[in-house]
């Protein structure tokens, strides 16, 4: 290695009223792949934001060196003349262009103001063929999968001769065979002397890729760390994170003895739905699962695998064509054809996606946690406040959200205290069957460990909690019971002393259809 | 058991970020109270400020009992209007279908009561119901036919125009009945020992200070009793003076001349009524979630469709009896009645807090919207300023209403 193509001294940034970065110091050597890690609102986002000029000079303090130099950007085009390339956690593609547009967009190949669509085909066919797309040029990116529109990201960045390429959680919505692909196009492009810088929560991911992690903490640098060294395990880097030993990721938890002879809370027959647009296809095929009270039952799949869409079409039928298949619960058959109908029987769900269905996020946290049971805070019709307010107090105290009142706006939260939000929401609601959709996905260690609790709790007062994950070892330490399932499919069940990552990996590949 | 203990002081928080939850208190509270509602606010002083900026220029012909009177009958259509459509755009629409539906309840209320001689409370019935029905149709087609409600209304706004000159055949069409008029210009009767001042005026007057008064004393106590955080004393109290002498100001006002207008009565209760909705209601609750998410409103089980369709039910009944009260002030149906209103109504909504993208506003913000046109319309006519500059300045205003909003966000925001 060629010792360091960045420095940042000191880097300290305030915004009103918070201090983002105190003291961040990092070094990143020529050639090499960086991760940064660290909790929610530890800092990670704002100092990439400060490097590539998103925040310009003269709005922290500290200095940055890039080659030697030092650099002051007044903004993007600042940074990305210098070749430095972020690319975000939300993509920033416009959905109805084209991917060659979209590469050169606000960079585009140009003759006297007018596109040279020719030039633009040949380098945009190049450029894709780099990141390995083989996808025409002129295709629309709307019509491309997520794991696809990362790539063309990069061939954006590429197009803009990046040297140091920064990526802010990318593999965050991706499933495992593209975030896999990434992974290997990062390695990939490393060996063409593009040095990376790789935001993720993903420690398995940072031991693939990454040559040395900085960790970072109340946006301060904790240290970095060689990864490739053996002292470094994915408990020393989550013990660097928290700043506590995490002795253990899950709470301690008594496994559930099922009662003989009671129906279970929640039975799923033979459930099977069709895709919204293209109706001949099954996203959901012929699944029966159940889960008892006091049980926490597990999904595992890949994307696609249809869990979500499983749970969805149960749910008031939310998502799909539904094509047969009946609920039960306690025995008895119901109808769940509509939402308010499946929430009156006692099931509730909390989405993955919390930001677009699970929270009104311009409202406060007051009046997204009564939501979805207004009725119970409310005579005749008419809400009372007070008790609302109680309500949501009782909350914010039991699940530990941080904010300083319940009339915060529920968008200034962090990921983690969004999701208390949403849990809290439908645990109000007092369903007796609650299916919980990736909870712990975008948030921190530490939160994480607090949802684990709560949903422990909830399971122990006999609730019964169905429990959707693409984060195996979360499964394996909290579940009493696991499926999986494959391309619409049911492929196994295991009890959890069966259960190991192999075992499950292994059914959630099964009969999978590989697309490309 | 051990998951009890463990939920029970739900993990240790990792150190440095606990101090962070237990700061804010009091200070904070108000801060964020002021800076929440700062569009209104700031509206409410701008408000103050345009009335006092044209009070002085027309050597107080502004605040004259007879001209305050007049603002009130002037601009309780619209008013009435804004009212609605404050509704339909937090809910993330729009309506620009009421300009001609106000035409096109004022050319029915004619055939009803000039042509027909039916008596004129059933009249009025009556023309509520088919501005109810009207609305309820482009409802249907917005709620359960998923046409955005932009078309829908903007064909509605031809329509009703179109109708209303087929029903009046491009003529205007009156005398309207006298009780009908009497609603809309008339005021509330004389009654009690003769004084310099309309008696029942400075009665409801008082009336409502007091009750005001008294409601914010208990919704006060209330709060502290669930061991809420309020606002300081001294800040409450100014706070109340501040709301008891602009209301005691415009009682005065009303009762040196003839008194209270019925219509604003009417309003008064508009006003009070859909507030409460809108802030007590579960219906009310609704509209704005679908309004901030509409998606996570139906996964939350909200009834969008039943909704959005009794939103624009009420917006087409609003637009009625704004269309009734209009027709019966100049006593007279005419096919260009209501011209531009919705333009009117939907502006007075966004300088009134609303937001492009729904979720947000008030009623009162509506009514304050509404009043910041009423009072810049009239005064500009005080001074004789001509409506070709009434209306570039009634343009930059909206556009500095909604650019300040735009503006403060982004300054808390960042």
């Amino acid at each position: 290695m060629a010792g360091p193509v960045l420095e940042m001294r000191s880097i300290v940034k305030t915004f009103p009223g918070v201090k983002a970065l105190s003291d961040v110091t990092l070094t990143v050597q020529q050639g090499e792949v960086h991760a940064i890690c660290g909790e929610n609102g530890a800092g990670k986002s704002t100092l990439m934001k400060v490097l590539s000029g998103v925040h310009p000079h003269g709005t922290y303090e500290g200095d940055i060196l890039f080659e030697g130099e030092v650099c002051e950007f007044k903004d993007i085009r600042a940074s990305e003349q210098h070749g430095i390339v972020i690319i975000h956690q939300e993509l920033a593609l416009s959905p109805f262009l084209s991917l060659a547009e979209n590469i050169f967009l606000g960079n585009e190949h140009a003759k006297g103001g007018f596109i040279d669509w020719r030039e633009t085909l040949r380098h945009a066919t190049e450029l894709l063929r780099r990141v390995g797309l083989s996808d025409h040029p002129d295709t629309r990116v709307a019509d491309i999968g997520v794991g696809k529109q990362q790539l063309v990201e990069i061939a954006k960045a590429l197009s803009k001769k990046v040297k140091l390429l920064i990526l802010d959680e990318p593999t965050a919505a991706l499933n495992d065979e593209d975030s896999g692909k990434l992974l290997d196009l990062i390695l990939e492009l490393k060996k063409q002397g593009i040095t990376s810088i790789i935001i993720s929560h993903k420690l398995n991911e940072i031991r693939k890729v990454a040559d040395s992690v900085t960790i970072i903490r109340d946006g301060q640098t904790i240290e970095t760390l060689d990864v490739k060294a053996p002292e470094t395990t994915e408990d020393r880097i989550i013990s660097g994170m928290v700043g506590r030993d995490l002795e253990h990721r899950f709470p301690e938890r008594t496994p559930h003895e099922p009662e003989k002879g009671a129906a279970p809370a929640l039975e799923i027959r033979d459930w099977t739905v069709h895709h919204p647009i293209d109706q001949q296809r099954k996203v959901v095929d012929n699944v029966s699962i159940q889960v008892r009270r006091g049980e926490i039952v597990g999904i595992a799949g890949l994307m696609g695998a249809g869990r979500t869409e499983l749970a969805m079409s149960v749910f008031g039928r939310t998502y799909g064509r539904y094509a047969g298949g009946t609920v039960l619960k306690d025995g008895e058959e119901i109808r769940t054809r509509t939402v308010p109908e499946a929430v009156k029987n006692g099931i509730a769900y909390v989405t993955e996606d919390r930001k677009h269905y699970g929270l009104n996020l311009i409202d406060t946290i007051n009046r997204n946690i009564s939501l979805s049971a207004l009725g119970k805070v409310a005579k005749g019709g008419v809400v009372d406040e007070h008790e609302e307010r109680k309500v949501a107090e009782g909350f914010r105290k039991s699940m530990n959200i941080k904010a300083p009142t319940v009339f915060e706006p529920v968008g200034k939260l962090s990921g983690g205290n969004q999701q208390k939000v949403v849990l809290s929401k439908w645990i109000f609601a007092g369903p007796d069957v609650l299916i919980l959709d990736e909870p712990t996905r975008g948030i921190d260690v530490g939160a994480k460990y607090e949802i684990y609790t709560v949903i422990d709790k909830l399971a122990a007062e006999g609730k019964a909690v169905v429990f959707i994950s693409s984060e195996l070892p979360e499964l394996l330490g909290m579940c009493d019971r696991i499926y999986t399932m494959a391309a619409g499919r049911l492929t196994g069940e295991f009890p959890r002393a069966e259960a190991t990552q192999e075992s499950l990996m292994r059914q959630m590949t099964k009969d999978k259809e590989v697309t490309r | 058991m051990s998951t009890d203990v463990t939920a029970k002081s739900p993990a240790p928080a990792p150190p440095g970020k606990s101090g962070t939850a237990a700061g804010g208190g009091l200070l904070q509270l108000v801060l964020d109270g002021m800076r929440r509602n700062m569009r209104q606010y700031g509206m409410l002083i701008a408000l103050g400020l345009i009335v006092a900026l044209f009070a002085v220029w027309t050597n107080g012909d502004l605040l004259l009992p007879r001209n305050v009177s007049n603002l009130v009958l002037q601009n309780s259509y619209i008013l009435i209007l804004a009212i609605g459509m404050m509704l339909v755009i937090i809910a993330g629409h729009i309506d620009l279908s009421v300009g001609s539906l106000t035409a096109f309840v004022g050319s029915i209320a004619a055939v009803f009561m000039v042509n027909n001689d039916i008596p004129w409370p059933l009249a009025v019935l009556l023309c509520l119901a088919v501005g109810a029905a009207a609305g309820a149709a482009q409802g249907f087609f917005i709620a359960y036919l998923g046409i955005p409600s932009f078309i829908v209304t903007l064909a509605g706004m031809l329509v009703f125009r179109g109708l209303t000159e087929i029903f009046l055949e491009g003529q205007t069409l009156g005398p309207f009945p006298e009780g009908l008029q009497k609603v809309a210009n008339g005021f509330l009767p004389e009654v009690g020992p003769e004084t310099n001042y309309h008696n029942l005026t400075l009665l409801l007057g008082f009336a409502l200070i007091a009750f005001v008064v008294i409601q914010e004393f208990r919704d006060r106590r209330r709060q502290q009793e669930f061991a809420l955080d309020v606002p300081p004393m001294n800040l409450f109290i100014l706070k109340l003076v501040a709301i008891s002498a602009a209301l005691l100001t415009v009682t005065m006002l009303l009762a040196s001349y003839k008194g209270t207008p019925i219509v604003l009565l009417i309003l008064g209760a508009l006003v009070v009524g859909f507030g409460y909705v809108m802030r007590n209601a579960i219906i009310g609750r609704h509209i704005y979630a679908i309004g901030g998410n509409l998606p996570a409103a139906k996964l939350s089980g909200v009834k969008d469709k039943k909704v959005t369709f009794l939103i624009f039910l009420n917006m087409g009944m609003l637009a009625a009896l704004a269309g009734l009260v209009f027709a019966a002030r100049f006593n007279a149906a005419s096919p260009k009645a209501g011209l531009n209103f919705e333009l009117e109504a939907i502006a007075a909504a966004f300088i009134g807090g609303a937001s492009m993208s729904g979720g947000v506003g008030t009623v009162l913000g509506a009514i304050i919207g509404g009043l910041v046109l009423g009072v810049l319309n009239n005064g500009m006519n005080l001074v004789g300023i001509g409506t070709d500059w009434q209306q570039v300045i009634k343009g930059l205003v909206l556009l500095l209403a909604v650019g300040f909003d735009v503006w403060n966000k982004r300054k808390v925001g960042s």
